[in-house]
């Protein structure tokens, strides 16, 4: 069972943290036209902005209150009501999502208020889907954000069915944590159909940040799940959850419209997948597609000829909970050592990682283990490169942002197929790295016994 | 300094806090203090009598600053903060320090392509990542801790500290704290005040200008001088950039004191104000560093770019007559003709096997500022044919060079929204967009080339290697084959292939019949509403037109619902594909 710290220093170094705003208004973008407002000064949505487009390569609705420092003082109701009038008369949107900042938290802006007042001076708006969360800069992180706002989005747009009999059982809610990408979400619909299940996803970053082209330019998000199928979820016969941030947002479901669900806190490795696919089998009532069972057999495989090269790796991790929770147990399975562990926020999952520690901390933290530690495989995002360049360790790009490699909205982890693409990639990685950096010489095995870098036979 | 509140622009006396407001902030007396100085700093930017458009201006217009108010729900870009970083932080050897809560450094940093020959700590993020504790009980004791860490850590030649909205809303005087931590530790710890709320960008530029001349430019002196330095002001190395010219100053014997502050370092800004002469490097953002240091050290500067073959060859040249004039040996001028002749043989050289493949193609730039005519001049030379470029950032002076290069009837564009760009290249009235990274794809999703000229961007365009270089980038993307593949449909969405929509009929059968009954196709066409703002379809408008014999846009509002301003390109468009004889409904439909 690991223990979870925080180091006490004042400076954070490398942060591995993105604020929780973003993680927020990256939740709405998962909803068809859909406009997020950071509701704070105009660099804090700039800033997520740049980090968004520069992830996916795809143009992102984002909006700002552009609170001045004169509106700061005086409160920013009138920033929200005109940004909320401005995009709903420019950009006709379905929906609009607001989320704090540091600034507009800082100030007390009572948001929930200024919405009402809002509603009430203009009656066009009075029925027209507005979600606001708190989410302060200098409070949580990323998945928090997200955490916090899918469970928002069902509390406040999720209708119970009238009566029972309009359950559809074939109807089933994912609710995807952020650490999927829109990839792994067309891989899990892709999955469900072929149990004859009909999965509607909240949100759906893959119907709005897959790539795709569309035939018109639209200010908003060019898709995701309607909110008139976000309305419907009440009528599922399941709601599944993929990781333990979604908790929340399913127990609301549950809550509201008595809608049972599965938690599934990882779908990377051979077993969450077993579990998953026998899920999903037993609520369809269906024999298991032999696809799956192709799938799992190569998975197996892929098993086979990686653990050569994964086992005894010491496993050098910087992500956020559920990704590192996901990741780092399906490398533990395979014979990897976990060896450092930094997170941003508290999660449950937690004390649960395959290790003796997790740290609540960034990048120079894990960057300082990994070196202390002789780790020689580093995953985190993209801005562990300078560390990666400076351990000059196999460094495998996991989270978000990805901003210096393209694809990211595509790179897998769920599913057999996914896991074995991923095993795959990171073996090659370590493969690569033996041949460019750890060629034998003759000189290779002259010197004395180096100290022994385990110490001694490592305890699975 | 008054203990009263001031705000900048505003100067609206501090209201009593209602119950709406019980945030966390509790220390409003300090607060009033800090901002009052740096209001008076703003106040003072804005009254710069270097800057163009600011003197055409009264004296209420110049009051109010020379950022335009943003509108909440459609505003763009940096903020203040952001314009301080994006000057400051290409000083390699300096750890720059953001004194807020994770969002400002967290989502921010490593994200700009300035390079550096050397050190690599100004890349290390550092952020005080303030918590909610900070928050209530102030985050001056953190700030103060992380500076000693730093210095512990990293021993940088010196520490720049970024203010940010929270800590300046909760009253942390990062001046005092700056101050104590120089006198402590022996090291310029310097205080940038520039929080994210006081106004966009290019003030936090000028801002961080300002941080620079109070405590950094004057403090040290450099080792030796010659009479051939110059400092360059505004220029961030981006991509390298700044490498691609200096062999050029190398050659010639001239000496980059300080570059401000593209792969520069601490001593040589501090020890800056020794040089001969200045060139203000395509950019008003620095304006102030530039006249300032005119005024207190006889610098004389001229604002140049290195953008284009032309324009490089203009700014040797006036660099070499600065110096010359400054008491540099008079050759020195004849020997940069010699390497102007030189370098701009070798690029027109390099240049001329492309003029024939650009013939007719037509450019659109969006970018700000000097940026719009300074590429200008630089795709021309290599005979694109410009067909419009932004003016939005762009001062009356910027305004009148473009009119110079491209005539009276330049295509100025004010403010052009993303739908109108998407459309203008959706309909091929351009064949390739130059603009930053956050618009690329309204042109790239409307499958047509686009190019990076701004911050991000993966190549370095400056001089004459930069110009040929950007040549070589455009052609590659104008005649990549790949995009006569991107353009053409799916078999299965070309309505004219009957053998498919035969297959699909059984499994999509509205969609065949649709496509097979061409009165049913045309239906369909007529009834698209035109624009997003759906306010009138197509047949309404062409049965206006039609039947009324209108010619005008003006005409068709009157006589339809189409008033939106949306509407006024797509009537436009109608209106041009009206008088020639309808094409059959079935292309149409196919659009």
């Amino acid at each position: 069972m690991a223990i979870v710290t925080a180091p006490k220093k004042a400076c954070a170094v490398n942060p591995l943290k993105v604020s929780q705003p973003i993680g927020g208004a990256f939740a709405f973008l998962g909803l068809r036209g859909a406009m997020p407002i950071l509701h704070g000064s105009q660099g804090c949505t700039s800033f997520g902005l740049t980090l968004f487009v520069r992830h996916f390569k795809e143009a992102v609705p984002l909006q700002t209150t552009a609170m001045s420092e004169v509106t700061t003082v005086l409160g920013g109701y009138e920033n929200v009501e005109q940004s909320i009038l401005n995009i709903y008369n420019r950009t006709k949107p379905e929906i609009i999502g607001i989320c704090s900042t540091g600034v507009t938290e800082t100030n007390g802006d009572d948001v929930n208020a200024y919405i009402k007042l809002i509603r009430d001076r203009h009656p066009q708006l009075a029925k027209f889907p507005l979600v606001y969360l708190s989410t302060p800069d200098f409070k949580d992180a990323f998945q928090d954000g997200w955490e916090k706002t899918v469970a928002r989005m069902v509390e406040v747009l999720v209708e119970a069915p009238a009566v029972e009999t309009e359950r559809d059982p074939a109807q089933v809610n994912v609710l995807p944590g952020c650490h999927l990408t829109p990839g792994d979400l067309d891989e899990l619909r892709t999955i469900l159909e072929d149990f004859g299940l009909k999965p509607s996803f909240l949100p759906d970053l893959a119907g709005s940040l897959d790539g795709h082209i569309p035939d018109e330019f639209t200010p908003t998000t060019i898709g995701g799940i309607g909110v008139d199928e976000v309305v419907s979820m009440g009528r599922a016969g399941w709601t599944i959850a993929i990781g333990a941030q979604m908790r929340r947002a399913a127990e609301n479901m549950q809550a509201k419209a008595g809608v049972p669900f599965r938690l599934f806190e990882r779908l990377c490795g051979l077993i969450p997948n077993d579990q998953f696919i026998a899920f999903l089998s037993e609520i369809s009532e269906r024999p298991i597609p032999s696809k799956y069972r192709r799938q799992r057999g190569q998975l197996a495989d892929a098993m086979l000829d990686a653990h050569f090269h994964i086992a005894g790796r010491r496993l050098a991790i910087g992500a956020e909970p559920d990704l590192l929770f996901d990741v780092s147990s399906m490398l533990h399975e395979m014979g990897a050592q976990v060896t450092a562990a930094v997170t941003t926020t508290q999660s449950p999952v937690l004390e649960r990682v395959k290790t003796n520690e997790v740290l609540i901390g960034d990048l120079e933290d894990l960057e300082e283990l990994a070196k202390a530690r002789a780790c020689d495989l580093l995953i985190t995002h993209s801005h562990g490169r300078q560390a990666a360049a400076r351990l000059n360790i196999p460094f495998y790009r996991a989270g978000f942002p990805m901003f210096d490699r393209i694809g990211a909205g595509h790179q897998l982890s769920v599913g057999y197929r996914g896991t074995r693409d991923l095993i795959f990639d990171i073996a090659n990685l370590i493969i690569a790295d033996r041949e460019e950096n750890h060629q034998p010489t003759p000189d290779t095995w002259r010197s004395p016994m180096p100290a022994c870098r385990s110490g001694r036979p490592q305890l699975y | 300094m008054t203990t009263t509140c001031a705000i900048a622009g505003g100067r609206k006396p501090r209201p009593a806090m209602g119950p709406a407001t019980e945030g966390l902030r509790t220390k409003t007396s300090v607060k009033g203090r800090e901002m009052g100085s740096l209001s008076a700093t703003i106040q003072n930017i804005f009254n710069e009598p270097g800057c163009a458009k600011n003197a055409n201006k009264s004296e209420a217009e110049r009051k109010k600053g020379c950022t335009k108010q943003l509108q909440p729900g459609s505003a763009a870009g940096g903020c203040a903060f952001d314009g301080a970083k994006i000057a400051l932080q290409p000083f390699t050897d300096v750890a720059h320090l953001v004194h807020g809560p994770i969002a400002c450094e967290g989502n921010s940093w490593d994200n700009r392509g300035a390079a550096s020959s050397g050190p690599s700590i100004w890349r290390t993020g550092l952020t005080t990542d303030m918590s909610e504790t900070d928050i209530v009980f102030g985050g001056e004791k953190r700030l103060y801790k992380a500076i000693r860490e730093i210095l512990e850590k990293y021993n940088p030649a010196a520490i720049f500290v970024y203010q940010t909205c929270v800590p300046a809303m909760i009253g942390d005087d990062i001046n005092a704290v700056c101050k104590a931590a120089s006198r402590k530790f022996g090291k310029p710890v310097i205080p940038v005040n520039s929080p994210g709320f006081v106004g966009p960008k290019s003030l936090g530029c000028k801002l961080a200008g300002e941080a620079l001349l109070e405590h950094v430019i004057g403090t040290e002196e450099p080792d030796h001088t010659t009479p051939y330095d110059i400092n360059l002001i505004g220029e961030y190395n981006l991509s390298g950039e700044l490498w691609q010219i200096k062999p050029l100053f190398d050659e010639l014997g001239i000496r980059i004191l300080s570059c401000i502050s593209g792969d520069g370092k601490y001593r040589e800004v501090a020890s800056s104000h020794r040089a001969r002469a200045a060139m203000m490097v395509c950019s008003k953002a620095m304006i102030n560093v530039a006249r300032k240091m005119e005024k207190r050290y006889g610098i004389p500067f001229f604002e140049g770019s290195f953008y284009g073959i032309q324009d490089s060859s203009d700014s040797l040249r006036e660099i070499a007559r600065l110096l010359v004039e400054r008491g540099a040996p008079e050759d020195l001028i004849e020997r940069t003709e010699a390497v102007i002749a030189r370098e701009e043989a070798r690029a027109w050289a390099a240049i001329e096997p492309y003029k024939p493949r650009f013939a007719g193609k037509r450019a659109l730039l969006i970018t700000g500022g000097v940026k719009s005519w300074s590429v200008v001049a630089a795709l021309q030379e290599a005979g694109l044919d410009l067909i419009g470029t932004s003016v939005k950032k762009s001062t009356k002076e910027d305004k009148e060079r473009i009119k110079e290069l491209m005539g009276e009837h330049a295509h100025m564009i004010e403010d052009m929204m993303p739908r109108e760009i998407y459309r203008m290249l959706k309909d091929a009235k351009a064949d390739i967009m130059l603009s930053g990274g956050k618009s690329q794809f309204v042109a790239l999703k409307a499958a047509m080339p686009w190019l990076d000229i701004n911050q991000e961007r993966y190549h370095a365009y400056m001089g004459y290697l930069g110009m040929v270089k950007l040549i070589e980038e455009i052609d590659k993307a104008l005649f990549n084959p790949m995009w006569e593949q991107l353009r053409r449909t799916a078999p299965w969405d070309d309505k004219g292939n009957i053998r498919h929509l035969k297959a699909i009929a059984p499994t999509d059968p509205h969609a065949a019949e649709i496509a097979l009954d061409h009165a049913l196709a045309e239906t369909t066409r007529r009834a698209n509403k035109i624009c997003l703002c759906k306010a009138v379809d197509f047949g309404t408008i062409e049965d206006a037109i039609r039947s009324r014999g209108l010619t005008s846009v003006e005409a068709v509002r009157q006589h339809t619902d189409a008033v939106g301003g949306c509407c006024k390109r797509r009537i436009e468009d109608i209106l041009a594909a009206m008088p020639v004889s309808s094409p059959p409904a079935l292309l149409q439909a196919a659009e």
